[in-house]
């Protein structure tokens, strides 16, 4: 802040408390009576008139009192200006103060278990308690409170997990979040609607024979290999480093019929795993780890 | 009276028009808050459609009873009172004219584009540029019938009435064009001028003194003609009035900011907010101070008055809600209130309790003055509404009170490992009777504008077997 606004704001912010009290103090003095009254000013509006009362004492009191309560905070906290305020206050030291105090609360709570390898912690219920908590709090929104996720959102009950089921992959997924991009048509950006048709058979096939016509999906074999095959791998069991999805389990982010497949291949899908750190410390997704893995992986 | 010209005739077709707006917005606008109170507690009532949904209806809902409801009675009142008090007719019929039927022009575009999606996205200013064009225009023709009446009185002194309704035709002049400057980019869409913090700022000086100078100014207008000509009596204390107006308009300005606590709002400003704030307390509360004390010595009116028990109650909500705003502006308090439902019970018990209580008993002494009739058809229904609005403004506020302080503390409690105790959904799903007693508040207090219509109607229709012309209505 410039000092030229420090000044406007500090002159018009006290003008206008010290104008109220002003008003207060010119107004009490001439006041013609000191306690109720018949006398009217001697107007008469439509018949209304107005008596000539004085200011009621309390209502005087509790409106200085409050000019001072203003004037005092004033001093001690931010408002004038660049005027930092004599307590040193500001809501961001506020907030750093709260975390810090949360920190050293409930950081060892967690850090008992950094040295818990993740599979072992998974086993662990009083952990497990604190892990369902952190979920609740920060995934269920997405992944749905049971964490059986939706459409766009990973179920994280089923074993499958596009990024690595590993506990060091589920960590990485939450610490720093993913990012997935399927590009529309994959690589085949010229890709015609009898080539989609074709690969959309191609995929359905792959799952169970489910093709709505056999000749296409064999056509869509090729287009596999040159649109897709990069990313999902030749074999289409898909390659973790990437978040390229497993297109044989029968396990769909987006939908399992024609239609939705249809539509993932044509338009590709962007989608976006938020980073848990820093909102989290490293030992509560060291938590929150075991519990993902858990709900996969221990029964 | 004595110095009255016996050949002057007042303007009373518009006040009648705005008079019967006040009722068709009120009922319209309070269905629609009865409508999507119910939607929160049955969600099947937002139908999957687009023009039905919460979302596109809260705005509607909010625009109908501001601006058309209690616009329409502002400007109802504002007419009758700078005339009666100026003993001067309206400076022109024609821009009076003008002003109402371009009022109501905005109302239905309100009611067309709102439900459609066209919206700033602006709390309380989601019109869209052409209709906020509209609004200036016709804000500035009554404007200039108001102002150019007071030019016209016969006394010296401007009755305090005015100067309240003065007050908020001017500030929320300057409110509506300063936060509703936008870049056009088509008929229906545009992007504020503002960006970031600077547009939340710019939007809540707004959005509070809408509050300040529409709800509480001009209303404060109103309660200084209704309640000492209701109850005969002279007003309390001329100094009271002179001092808590200054007060009033002068600290209401800078309230805005405690709507964005804890936010990307410098701190500076959070804290002129939050002082101003508090200190607005005692200039509030000389209205009210004002308007109670005025009845000391007609207290017994209440007993068989209640159009009498409707301005003593709204003065009573109004007191109560002026103490519970500048409460709800300190920062720890706020802490705790902020996005909650404590927020939509303080805004209703202003909006029920104070605005739509004084307006109601204004119109009902309104009705038999200007359609020159000893007064309304029935009494016992004035009672009626009286109480029904009362019950139901008070089973709104409590229901919203329990779910406000249940939900920020809920939000705020922590397990042992510092994990918030409850999710989200936990918090709403406790939050389901709250809504279901409110629900049933709002159709009690609609209930009671219906009440209200019927009793208007038979009022009016009283009339015509008295069949008296404008000037003999005017001796009433």
């Amino acid at each position: 802040m410039s000092t030229f606004w420090s000044i406007w704001i500090t002159v018009i912010v006290l003008g206008t408390v010290f104008g109220c009290v002003w008003l207060l103090w010119a107004t009490r003095k001439g006041q013609a009576y000191d306690q109720e009254t018949d006398q009217t000013t001697g107007h008469v509006y439509d018949g209304i008139e107005e008596l000539d009362n004085p200011m009621p004492k309390w209502w005087l009191g509790l409106f200085l009192a409050t000019c001072v309560f203003g004037l005092v905070y004033l001093m001690l906290y931010p408002g004038l200006g660049s005027y930092q305020g004599l307590l040193g206050w500001s809501q961001v030291g506020q907030y750093e103060d709260e975390i810090q105090r949360a920190d050293a609360r409930f950081g060892e709570v967690f850090a008992r278990y950094a040295a818990v390898p993740i599979p072992e912690l998974a086993k662990n219920d009083e952990a497990m308690r604190m892990g369902q908590r952190l979920f609740a709090n920060n995934c269920s929104v997405c992944h749905g409170s049971a964490g059986r996720g939706s459409i766009g959102f990973p179920n994280l009950t089923d074993g499958v997990f596009n990024w690595g089921g590993s506990p060091e992959e589920i960590y990485q997924s939450i610490h720093a979040g993913r990012i997935g991009n399927m590009p529309a048509r994959g690589l085949m950006p010229n890709m015609t609607a009898t080539q989609v048709d074709q690969v959309v058979n191609y995929v359905l096939s792959l799952n169970g024979n489910r093709e709505r016509d056999s000749a296409a999906a064999e056509a869509g074999k090729a287009v596999y290999a040159q649109a897709c095959a990069a990313c999902h791998g030749a074999d289409a069991e898909g390659i973790a480093a990437m978040g390229a999805p497993n297109l044989r389990n029968n396990t769909w982010l987006y939908g399992s019929t024609y239609e939705w497949i249809e539509e993932t291949v044509v338009h590709g899908r962007q989608n976006r795993m938020p980073a848990q750190s820093p909102r989290l410390s490293d030992d509560q997704i060291h938590v929150l780890a075991a519990y993902v893995y858990k709900l996969s992986f221990v029964r | 009276m004595s110095t009255a010209n016996p050949n002057l005739t007042y303007n009373y077709k518009v006040v009648r028009q705005f008079t019967i707006a006040t009722v068709v917005w009120g009922i319209v606008g309070m269905a629609l808050g009865v409508l999507i109170a119910a939607q929160l507690y049955w969600p099947a009532l937002n139908l999957d459609l687009p023009w039905t949904h919460f979302g596109r209806l809260r705005p509607l809902h909010t625009n109908a009873v501001i601006f058309g409801f209690g616009g329409c009675a502002l400007f109802a009142t504002s007419y009758y009172v700078v005339q009666r008090t100026c003993q001067a007719r309206l400076i022109s019929d024609s821009v009076a004219a003008f002003h109402f039927w371009g009022w109501q022009l905005v109302m239905v575009l309100a009611a067309i584009t709102l439900p459609l999606g066209y919206t700033q996205a602006k709390e309380y200013a989601e019109l869209e540029w052409p209709i906020d064009i509209l609004i200036t225009i016709v804000w500035v023709a009554y404007a200039f019938v108001f102002f150019g009446t007071i030019t016209k009185r016969k006394a010296k002194h401007i009755y305090v009435a005015n100067w309240f309704y003065g007050a908020f035709i001017l500030t929320v002049a300057v409110l509506h064009i300063g936060n509703n400057i936008s870049h056009p980019v088509g008929l229906f869409k545009s992007y504020s001028v503002y960006s970031g913090v600077t547009d939340a700022m710019m939007q809540w000086w707004y959005g509070h003194n809408a509050v300040g100078f529409f709800l509480t100014a001009g209303f404060l207008g109103m309660m200084y003609y209704f309640v000492p000509k209701q109850a005969e009596r002279p007003v309390y204390s001329y100094r009271l009035s002179i001092v808590h107006f200054w007060a009033l308009i002068a600290t209401y300005v800078w309230a805005g900011g405690h709507h964005l606590h804890y936010s990307a709002l410098p701190d500076w400003a959070q804290s002129a907010g939050m002082v101003m704030s508090l200190i607005l307390l005692a200039p509030s509360w000389g209205g009210m101070i004002n308007g109670m004390m005025t009845l000391s010595g007609a207290w017994h009116k209440l007993r068989t008055d209640p159009i009498l028990r409707f301005l003593v109650v709204s003065l009573s909500f109004y007191g109560m809600s002026t103490f519970e705003g500048p409460m709800m502006s300190i920062k720890t308090v706020n802490a705790l209130s902020h996005n909650t439902d404590w927020t939509v019970g303080h805004v209703h018990s202003g909006a029920l309790g104070w605005v739509a209580m004084i307006s109601i008993g204004a119109v009902y002494h309104l009705i038999p003055k200007l359609w020159g009739v000893k007064a309304m058809y029935s009494t016992s229904l004035i009672n009626l509404h009286f109480w029904l609005a009362t019950v139901g403004t008070v089973l709104y506020i409590v229901a919203m009170w329990v779910n406000g302080i249940m939900q920020g503390l809920m939000w705020r409690a922590v397990n042992d490992d510092g994990t918030l105790t409850y999710s989200f959904v936990e918090a709403l799903e406790a939050s389901y009777p709250g809504y279901l007693v409110r629900f049933i508040g709002g159709v009690i207090f609609l209930a009671g504008m219906f009440i209200m219509a019927f009793n208007i109607y038979m009022t009016i229709r009283q009339k015509d077997a008295v069949a008296v012309d404008n000037r003999a209505a005017q001796a009433a």
